[in-house]
């Protein structure tokens, strides 16, 4: 049985606007130990999907409208609030994005990691100030014994987050959550922060997904890949043959935004076109068909299904008519072909056409709104 | 810390300086003597030039500036020119008066202010919330003298809840306390600033509520009233505490209207006075005294601040 097995989630966020459907029939599932990396574009649904298996999101005005996520044998969904909070911090934590601002700027970083010993583990005040010091030194913190009592303020960013992960580790959960842990780091720092994750959570033999928009940072860390666009997941696949062989023009983007510097490049980075699309009122048909230059006219009829591609490993799945048996990129090498030129002039027209519109929808706010 | 607060205390001398400066021309410049006061029988001309002599008010003002200061300096603060009482004395038998009614208003604001607030944010647009937002209203926006009107109306003279004249016969430990007497005044003061620290809780409460490490805290799976004390309530009292300070200076020396209304002997009243009958030291000492308190209280919330917040750091 493995240890998370998500079953079309759909969570929602309802709006003045209309609702936003973040997260629109995920599924998926991990096994104890194992290491998953979540990609995608900013607003593509990952880190509501992290927050929902928390049962984190802010309601109102989210809300998981549908679905069910069974963690060890029992579904979140079903539980009570008790119950929940028994998993949190417990069996699953989470790290987030902001090291600066996800740390209480007036409680002391003993106290923060206290907290959730004494909660979870029964461990009186100075067993648990004893565990963060172990805690502390475990992540690279020097001279850890004497900064037990200093203030999130005083530490450096790539500190806080060795914080962060310090207190994710310490009930020594099955699953940490860690949603871009990264992508408020220094470069130098967050090859740093990757490898003490990665290492820790092969010691500790803790799952971990993580969520980043940068498939350079998922490479050396996770088994499988899950490329998130518009709130599905549109291809799935093991980490080295997603590299080796995408089979999605959205994740072919996604690589060739990548810059890398072991190979020299004739031509410049290129761009997705565009922006995602509008999750109140999705695209009837396939969701990256309005940015996607290998386009044909079914995508824009029928929503093709995540199902396994010709060509490719058996567990590799991905959300393309064309890639899919019969598909018209079947055989297409993607790094030569980058697809129709006309295509590509006409998606730059279109998004320079309605700037202002697309600006609002790039940006849904999701934050709860103030009354009057 | 203790050398910021030792050269605080000395940037207190300037201030002061200033203050006492700038009240002394602004007094001395208001047309009219304090020995002009009885319209119906004038003091003849050469009782008051000998008046002018005996309180040097003939003497050009900034000799008598100098001499003011010396005697402020010499802890020195004169006598009255209208009542036969040295000013130090007036201020030692009414200030207390006004700062216990000023500390008592401050109690009933916070004690209801804080909670109210905090409960209106985490309710957030519901009907408590419309509730104390209408409270707050009527608080900030109707004078505390029409209020006080209304009060003495409705519950002092139909109802006859409460006695509206005077504050009893002082003081002493709470029990001979004449709390019905000062039931009126010590509310009706206080209703303006709990109004505003309503306001002030519930914002920096939902400015605190949103910020990441509430959900931090949360994904610890610590409980929502842990949460809400342990890691928002810490965080939102810091611009609470700033207001504080100022608040309590301004009870303590603002309520001469409350005083005036309910006939409580107090040192507000008595400036209000001061200032009609244009008796300089009274207007000089009572001013010191209040510019003292606010210098004071901005520094104790300073002091307060760097002690709640920690990123705050005193001294360097």
């Amino acid at each position: 049985m493995p240890l998370l097995e998500v079953k079309d989630l759909h969570t929602s966020f309802f709006t003045r606007d209309g609702v936003v459907r973040a997260v629109d029939g995920v599924s998926f599932e991990l096994n104890a130990g194992e290491t998953l990396g979540l990609v995608g574009e900013s607003g593509c649904g990952k880190s509501v999907t992290a927050l929902s298996l928390m049962r984190l999101i802010p309601m109102p005005p989210g809300k998981i409208t549908e679905g069910q996520i069974v963690f060890d044998g029992t579904d979140v969904l079903q539980m009570d609030d008790d119950d929940v909070r028994g998993i949190r911090g417990n069996n699953i934590a989470m790290i987030f994005q902001d090291p600066m601002t996800s740390l209480n700027p007036v409680l002391t970083i003993s106290r923060q990691i206290s907290e959730a010993l004494e909660l979870h583990l029964k461990m009186d005040r100075s067993e648990a100030r004893k565990r963060t010091t172990e805690l502390l030194e475990l992540v690279g913190i020097p001279s850890a014994g004497k900064r037990l009592d200093d203030y999130p303020h005083q530490f450096s960013g790539g500190m806080r987050q060795r914080v962060m992960i310090a207190m994710a580790l310490s009930c020594n959960p099955k699953l940490i959550l860690a949603d871009e842990p990264t992508t408020a780091l220094d470069v130098t720092i967050q090859a740093q922060i990757l490898d003490l994750l990665k290492n820790l959570a092969r010691e500790f033999r803790t799952a971990f997904i993580l969520i980043t928009h940068d498939l350079g940072v998922v490479a050396g860390m996770t088994q499988r890949i899950h490329v998130m666009y518009a709130g599905r997941i549109v291809e799935k696949a093991d980490t080295g043959e997603l590299f080796a062989n995408p089979k999605m023009p959205y994740t072919w983007g996604l690589l060739r935004s990548i810059p890398r510097l072991d190979e020299r490049r004739k031509e410049r980075l290129v761009p997705i076109e565009g922006l995602p699309p509008d999750l109140i009122a999705p695209p009837p048909g396939c969701r990256f068909e309005p940015r996607c230059q290998y386009r044909r006219d079914l995508c824009r009829e029928r929503e093709p299904e995540l199902a396994s591609v010709p060509g490719a490993k058996p567990d590799h799945q991905a959300r393309c008519h064309g890639t899919q048996a019969g598909g018209w990129l079947v055989d297409l090498d993607w790094r030569s072909e980058i697809g129709d030129v006309r295509v590509l002039e006409e998606i730059k027209q279109e998004v320079a056409a309605v700037p202002a519109e697309a600006a609002r929808l790039g940006a849904a706010d999701l934050t709860p709104r103030e009354g009057p | 810390m203790l050398s910021y607060v030792i050269r605080r205390v000395l940037l207190m001398i300037p201030t002061l300086f200033f203050v006492a400066f700038i009240t002394f021309v602004l007094a001395h410049s208001a047309p009219g003597s304090p020995f002009d006061k009885n319209q119906n029988r004038p003091l003849p001309e050469a009782t008051i030039e000998r008046l002018n002599r005996l309180y040097g008010i003939d003497q050009p003002i900034q000799n008598q500036f100098v001499l003011y200061l010396n005697n402020l300096v010499h802890l020195d603060l004169g006598s009255s020119l209208v009542k036969d009482r040295t000013v130090a004395d007036i201020i030692g038998s009414e200030f207390p008066v006004s700062a216990q009614l000023g500390l008592q208003a401050l109690f009933i604001a916070l004690a209801i202010a804080l909670p109210l607030g905090i409960v209106s944010a985490l309710k957030q647009n519901t009907g408590i919330d419309y509730a104390s937002l209408l409270f707050a209203t009527i608080g900030t926006t109707i004078p505390a003298f029409v209020i006080a009107i209304f009060a003495i109306f409705l519950f002092g003279v139909n109802l006859r809840w409460f006695p509206f004249i005077g504050w009893g016969n002082g003081c002493g430990p709470l029990p001979s306390c004449d709390l019905k007497r000062m039931a009126m005044p010590t509310v009706i003061l206080s209703l303006g600033a709990m109004a505003f620290l309503t306001r002030i809780t519930r914002a920096s409460m939902l400015e605190a509520i949103r910020q990441d490490y509430v959900r931090t805290a949360r994904s610890k799976g610590l409980r929502e009233q842990v949460v809400i004390v342990g890691h928002v309530v810490k965080n939102a009292m810091i611009p609470v505490a700033t207001i504080i300070g100022p608040a309590t200076a301004g009870l303590i020396t603002g309520s001469f209207i409350i005083e005036w209304m309910f006939n409580v002997p107090g040192l507000g009243r008595e400036f209000v006075l001061s200032i009609n009958r244009r008796d300089y030291p009274l207007i000089m000492g009572v001013y010191m005294l209040y510019a003292t308190l606010i210098v004071i209280a901005n520094l104790t919330v300073d002091i307060v601040y760097g002690w709640i917040d920690p990123r705050i750091k005193l001294g360097r």
